[in-house]
């Protein structure tokens, strides 16, 4: 039962935890740097439209890396580019939190051999938290990332590191076979 | 056979144009390649490129005031690097042509027609910056795609990108 479901009143109180009530404020305004780099953009654009509608987790795109949460890796990091995107994380507050979209800042994508002015990798210049896999990911995959973003600062508490907290969120996960499995029997396919 | 004879007609109206140019130029350009797809001649005597460049763009019978691309290639089995220019005249004819300029691979440099054509100033700064044909007379003549500091020219055939860029690993 939500909170608005329990019907608040003014002589009620609440008793939770200062980690729980940090983690659902941040899991819930996830602020995105509006910033894309090639086709992957068009998706996280289509993503953030009216059809697959972010803001329904609070999720809204700034215009400035100060006012940013998340940072949404989306497409090619040329070497040009490289040193932007470095300096762009770098202006974020902390806590911060990377999501690289779509094979080309994953690994290189297509340019991985013959793309000389190409980054291999986005991981290669600045961590990243969750990788989206796809060319280019659909809108479902990058909120399927994202809550999986939301899920990471879930694991998180007071005095515990960033990779303490993936470590946390890697002995959680569940394998989704069986539940592919289930679905797919459900309706007789 | 209708598109056929359109083809050859196409050829025919650049073949009259290379002639206008081959009279005044004589043996400074090659023979004519009657291409169907793109009829082209190639300037033997590169030293003339501008002056032949100004003809063709000025002539009252080829005005040729469009140049539609230029692009550099690389010949590693005949050690050059050339530029291949496609031309129109727009609003006056019909008729295309390409024309074929080639250098040295080493140390060799063409003229540049940036003045002549302006879409040729950065189609020029690509053909240096990809394959480093040097043009003299170019306004500005540095890289345009990649960085300045990059080292070599990608679309050379035997190209190896650098280990590091800026402390960063760049091949795979």
């Amino acid at each position: 039962m939500g909170l608005l479901d329990a019907g608040i009143t003014k002589h009620n109180m609440l008793i939770t935890s200062v980690d729980n009530v940090l983690n659902w404020a941040r899991l819930s305004s996830l602020w995105p740097m509006g910033f894309g780099l090639a086709c992957c953009a068009i998706e996280m654009m289509a993503t953030n439209a009216s059809n697959y509608d972010l803001e329904r987790f609070g999720i809204f795109p700034r215009s400035s890396p100060r006012q940013s949460d998340l940072m949404i890796v989306a497409g090619t990091v040329t070497m040009k580019m490289a040193e932007r995107v470095i300096r762009l994380y770098e202006q974020m507050p902390e806590p911060r939190y990377v999501l690289s979209m779509g094979s080309c800042s994953n690994c290189g994508g297509p340019y991985w051999e013959h793309g000389y002015h190409v980054l291999k990798g986005v991981d290669r210049i600045i961590p990243v938290d969750v990788y989206v896999p796809g060319c280019p990911p659909r809108p479902e995959s990058l909120i399927g990332g994202l809550m999986k973003i939301q899920e990471l600062i879930r694991m998180e508490q007071i005095g515990i590191s960033r990779a303490d907290a993936l470590k946390k969120l890697s002995e959680k996960s569940v394998d989704p076979q069986f539940i592919i499995e289930r679905e797919r029997k459900a309706v007789g396919a | 056979m209708e598109e056929g004879k359109v083809i050859s007609q196409l050829v025919q109206e650049s073949a009259a144009a290379y002639s206008i140019i081959h009279e005044k130029f004589g043996s400074a350009i090659s023979d004519f390649d009657a291409n169907g797809t793109m009829p082209f001649f190639e300037v033997v005597d590169t030293s003339r490129w501008t002056e032949i460049a100004l003809f063709m763009r000025d002539h009252p019978r080829l005005k040729f005031n469009y140049m539609a691309c230029l692009s550099g290639v690389d010949y590693p089995a005949e050690g050059k690097l050339g530029i291949v220019c496609n031309f129109e005249s727009l609003t006056h004819f019909h008729h295309k042509l390409a024309v074929k300029v080639k250098c040295a691979r080493d140390g060799g440099s063409l003229q540049s027609v940036a003045l002549v054509w302006h879409t040729a100033n950065w189609h020029e700064r690509e053909a240096y910056d990809m394959f480093g044909i040097l043009f003299t007379g170019h306004p500005e003549l540095k890289r345009i795609l990649c960085p300045d500091d990059w080292v070599g020219y990608p679309l050379r055939k035997d190209y190896k990108v650098q280990d590091q860029y800026h402390g960063i690993k760049v091949p795979y």
